[in-house]
């Protein structure tokens, strides 16, 4: 899947992001992902952070490794403080 | 079964709550005060002979053939504009009144053509049944006196005639279309004798204001105005009730047949969404149904390019079920998937969701409504807790203050328009944003008190300086904040759009809505009384669509105009069903009831009836599906009753999307522009032939009712129980009653519903449960459904989608009111005639600096793509922002709008593309190479020629 277009999707969902409140910011990029985005995407994007993520906007860049990190297993999947964002 | 005859009570019901009682006839009624003493004596069964009087409409008292006496008064006054009064002692039958009623008789018939036995209305006019009702016997004028010079019938409109020669000047249409419709089409023109109805300037209808929505033809009590239909056919004979497939008002409709053939459909007076009435398309347009484009045999073919082949069912379901197998099997359980329709009943998009999800074993699922209303969910299920609108449509009844919200009612909700202009007549305010004028702006006896012109694009601009407004001149309700929304969060919101920043001054300058309007219409909104907002696509559909809706939901809080009646935040849903697909589980995150696929608790309680495990992964949405299959990665995929081809943004992107699939499998009326991609074709049954429920925009659940057997040989909930079989995972239901009954057990919203509590109530909202059990019509009444509503701060993002030198101009898309979505049903009817092609509206100045005519062709482009259509020069549009349709294939106008879409939910920005426009010559490049792939594609071999 285009690196080029899940980089933009990332950071579009950051610019809402990251005007909430700070504890909100990459917990709400994170969990977005996490609850919309098809495995393959948040893979695609994954390997995409391995190779240096250029483009990604600073939290955007946190909330995927934080996923990162939880996908291979490094820390629990409820390690991350839930978001007030419930929207589906 | 026979017809269903509603009881026309003459006027309509008191709403006061004072009882009076009252004697007519010797027999003692009580009714609220207000009513006539007509509708009292209805209400006891006594009808009194009527001819003006109808109880959609106010009473008149032109025909006097209602006459009564009244104890201790003097004189014979009419029954329909007399109001009932406590201890009245009443009299509907004496010799007086005899006389009196045969003498007015005797002078409408001898004014009027006696052809009854030939006429179009014999057996189904009241002019008959009040001649014989007052036992009229000879008539002593003679009956050649007819008054009207015989002017001949007017045909000009598709569905109806007007046959001047038979009116009886009662006025009930000019009635009609001014206080059930709204439109002032028709007046009396002429005086005495001369006397006729006119529609606008003594035109033809068609010529004329009309819609075309029928209601004078149902007020008219004689074959005046009367349906083409029961001229052609004759006089229905039994009727089932049933409800639209068009769009989200989901007005119900008495099917009216003969034999197996439809004569007519009539709105439904006991219908709560519509209360017997209807537009345009629900009334007339459903010839679609026996269309000859209709494909009736199912059809598979190896490769697009070969010519359709007709199979047995049995073949065309083997094939698409073994083909589904192998490309799992080689890629993965992943690679295919489906999409669910919002035409398509509740039960069946239930089941496709199933399929995939314990058939295909995953979550790639999608429905139409990522395209429109997505962000609608996102944003409310995050504010209040729920994924609807909050208020019933009798709630408009009690607004003050109507803010309208990129929505344009009157095309695309047309019967809730015609309520909410007779609230607007009322004396309510209206606000509309909208970058078009819109025909609410200003139509008969409404003007709207602000309109606010935005460049598309800039709506959350604008929303959120309405609340700055709010909040620097101290307009919010406080106590309502404080008791229902987090209040740290709500401190932190208004400082967030009390900055100056976010000032109607700041603001202007990107959104070009005029400072003053903006501070007009917040204060107006926040201190008008009762504040409801309606809004559309126009809000949903751009980059920052669930932004908006937020930013609405916020206002609505700040001023505590949400929770009762008259107030509320309410989607404008566009298809029937969109409400209902989005409910059942259409979204690959979440399952019915918006639950999201990772709950471990939910999951569990659908795999023990399933039978099957589910993914606790979410899937690929219908963009992500089209990025996949380009990667390799989505090879299959089931649509059912969606043209996403047409419909989606970036054409050629989905096109080849869909090109590099290796299994296409479309179900649908007839080969749609996404079957030039097909390999499987399976023929589906329309509304009219199968049974379920659909789900309007008031959360309100309706039965959706078979008239004829399927003429494709099954409902389309049937198609899916046999591919579902044959991969494998067996489904078997004799009903979709069953259906529902498994959807009521697995979804707490609909707990309390099923098929039989729908018979009983005619309809039910959701939430329907053990907390309410006859359903909900007013949400968050006692508190939001997430606890307290939250506020979001909602920052303005400039789309990326921006103008330039060579895409200088705004493109915005929607549609017209005798048009439905693509058009793959509307174009198949008369409705044609209204809307022939799909036209560029344009600023004349715009016009003019590209020497663009009316009627030329142009050339319209974007960065994704170019197509060609004529121009319309128009002042709806501001300069610098051009519009148009997108319900004609030739047209394609999907093919210039980009993949910029919403940043939560993927809905694309259909409201805003940059575009260029030339004159032109003639088709592009794509619509030619278009036009000759679908003429290929719909080839089918010989011999077996589709049914004709
Ligand atoms: S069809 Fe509707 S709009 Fe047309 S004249 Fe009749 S009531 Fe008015
Ligand atoms: S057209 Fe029908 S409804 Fe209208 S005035 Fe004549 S008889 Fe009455
Ligand atoms: S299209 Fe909508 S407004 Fe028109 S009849 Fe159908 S449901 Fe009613
Ligand atoms: S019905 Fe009362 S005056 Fe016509």
């Amino acid at each position: 899947m285009s690196p080029d277009r899940l980089v933009y999707m990332a950071n579009q969902i950051g610019k809402f992001f990251e005007y909430q409140k700070a504890n909100e910011v990459v917990p709400g990029i994170a969990n977005h992902i996490r609850k919309f985005w098809d495995p393959r995407m948040r893979k695609a994007i994954f390997d995409y952070l391995d190779q240096g993520g250029e483009g990604l906007d600073p939290p955007v860049r946190k909330a995927l490794e934080r996923l990162k990190g939880e996908a291979e297993g490094k820390h629990r999947k409820d390690a991350l403080p839930e978001s007030s964002f419930q929207g589906t | 079964m026979s017809l269903i005859q509603d009881i026309d009570y003459g006027t309509p019901a008191s709403k006061a709550e004072r009882q009076v009682t009252l004697t007519i006839d010797g027999v003692s009624v009580t009714v609220p005060e207000g009513t006539s003493i007509m509708r009292a004596a209805m209400e006891v069964g006594n009808q009194i002979p009527k001819l003006c009087a109808t109880d959609m409409l106010d009473s008149f008292g032109s025909c006097r053939l209602c006459l009564i006496e009244i104890e201790g008064r003097n004189g014979t006054p009419a029954s329909c504009t007399t109001p009932v009064a406590e201890g009245m002692i009443v009299k509907t039958q004496t010799e007086r009144l005899k006389q009196l009623r045969k003498g007015v008789m005797e002078l409408y018939i001898s004014e009027h053509p006696l052809d009854c036995l030939t006429c179009s209305a014999n057996g189904d006019c009241e002019l008959q049944d009040m001649a014989g009702a007052v036992g009229l016997r000879d008539v002593r004028y003679g009956y050649d006196g007819q008054r009207h010079p015989n002017p001949g019938i007017d045909a000009s409109n598709p569905y109806f005639t007007y046959e001047p020669s038979k009116c009886i000047v009662c006025s009930r249409c000019v009635r009609a279309c001014e206080e059930v419709q709204g439109t002032f089409a028709l007046t009396i023109a002429g005086r005495g004798f001369d006397s006729v109805v006119s529609p606008s300037q003594e035109q033809p209808f068609f010529d004329s204001e009309c819609v075309s929505c029928g209601a004078c033809v149902q007020a008219c009590p004689t074959a005046t105005l009367n349906e083409k239909s029961v001229i052609d056919i004759g006089t229905p004979s039994r009727a089932i009730v049933t409800t639209c497939a068009y769009c989200g008002v989901g007005c119900t409709f008495k099917a009216e047949m003969r034999g197996d053939e439809l004569v007519r459909m009539v709105p439904y007076k006991d219908g709560k969404a519509n209360r017997g009435h209807s537009c345009v398309k629900g009334r007339f347009a459903y010839g679609y149904a026996t269309h000859k484009d209709r494909i009736l045999n199912p059809m598979i073919r190896e490769k697009i390019t070969d010519p359709w082949r007709e199979v047995s069912w049995e073949e065309a379901i083997s094939y698409a079920a073994s083909e589904f197998k192998r490309i799992q099997a080689k890629y993965g359980k992943s690679s295919i998937g489906g999409i669910t329709s919002s035409r398509c009943t509740n039960e069946e998009t239930f089941l496709v969701q199933k399929l995939i999800r314990a058939g295909f074993g995953n979550n790639n699922v999608d429905t139409c409504a990522r395209v429109c209303h997505s962000p609608t969910g996102y944003g409310l299920k995050t504010t209040y807790g729920t994924s609807a609108g909050t208020q019933d449509f009798d709630s408009v009844e009690e607004s003050d203050v109507i803010m309208i919200i990129g929505a344009n009612p009157t095309d695309g909700h047309p019967v809730f328009a015609s309520r909410m202009k007779k609230r607007l007549r009322e004396g309510a305010k209206l606000i509309i944003l909208d970058p078009r004028r819109i025909d609410l702006v200003r139509t008969p006896h409404i003007e709207a008190d602000y309109h606010l012109p935005l460049r598309p694009g800039t709506n959350v601009a604008v929303v959120t300086s309405l609340a700055h407004v709010i909040v620097t001149e101290g307009l919010v309700n406080e106590q309502f904040v404080r008791e229902r929304c987090d209040w740290d969060e709500f401190q932190d919101w208004a400082e967030f759009v009390a900055q100056e920043r976010h000032s109607p001054e700041a603001v202007e300058k990107l959104s070009g809505v005029p400072a003053d309007l903006i501070r007009g219409a917040a204060r107006l909104y926040a201190n008008g009384g009762n504040g409801a907002i309606y809004y559309g696509l126009g809000v949903t559909e751009h980059s920052q669509g669930s932004t908006t809706v937020m930013a609405i939901a916020n206002l609505a809080m700040a001023t505590g105009n949400i929770g009762r009646r008259g107030v509320g935040v309410n989607p404008l849903r566009g298809q029937n069903n969109v409400q209902g697909s989005c409910d059942m589980g259409s979204f690959p995150h979440e399952v019915s009831g918006y639950r999201h696929v990772s709950e471990d608790t939910t999951r569990t309680m659908f795999e023990t009836l399933w039978g099957r495990p589910l993914d606790e992964e979410p899937g690929l949405r219908i963009p992500n599906m089209m990025d996949a299959a380009l990667d390799g990665s989505f090879k299959g995929i089931y649509i059912q009753g969606e043209d996403i081809l047409q419909s989606d943004p970036n054409t050629q992107h989905m096109a080849a999307g869909l090109a590099a699939m290796e299994c296409v499998v479309v179900q649908d009326l007839f080969l749609i522009e996404t079957a030039n991609y097909a390999h499987v074709f399976l023929p589906g049954s329309t509304f009219l032939e199968k049974n379920g429920t659909f789900t309007n925009a008031e959360r309100r659940i309706q039965m959706v009712r078979k008239v004829m057997a399927p003429k494709n040989g099954y409902e389309d909930w049937e198609i899916t129980c046999m591919l579902s079989n044959a991969l494998g995972y067996p489904m078997h239901y004799d009903h979709p009653s069953q259906i529902m009954d498994e959807v009521a057990e697995l979804t707490p919203t609909f707990a309390g519903v099923s098929f039989k509590k729908l018979d009983e109530l005619g309809s039910v909202q959701w939430p329907c449960n053990e907390k309410a059990p006859e359903g909900t019509p007013i949400m968050h009444m006692n508190g939001f459904v997430r606890g307290k509503g939250k506020f979001v701060i909602t920052e303005y993002v400039a789309t990326d989608e921006k103008t330039g030198p060579r895409f200088p101009l705004l493109l915005t898309t929607g549609r017209i009111l005798s048009q439905y979505n693509v058009g793959a049903q509307t174009r198949r009817t008369a409705n044609v005639v209204w809307h022939e092609e799909d036209r560029l509206e344009i600023h004349p100045h715009d016009a003019e600096q590209r020497g663009v005519r009316d009627g030329d062709w142009i050339k319209l482009s974007s960065r994704a793509g170019e197509t060609t259509l004529r121009a319309l020069i128009t002042e709806r549009v501001a300069p610098g922002v051009v519009y148009t349709t997108f319900h004609h294939p030739g047209t394609q106008v999907n093919v210039v709008t980009t993949e910029f879409s919403d940043w939560a939910t993927n809905c694309p920005e259909y409201k805003v593309t940059a575009v260029q426009v030339m004159p032109s010559n003639g088709p592009t490049e794509w619509q030619e190479e278009y036009e000759e792939l679908t003429r290929q594609s719909r080839r089918i071999a010989e011999p077996l020629v589709a049914a004709e």
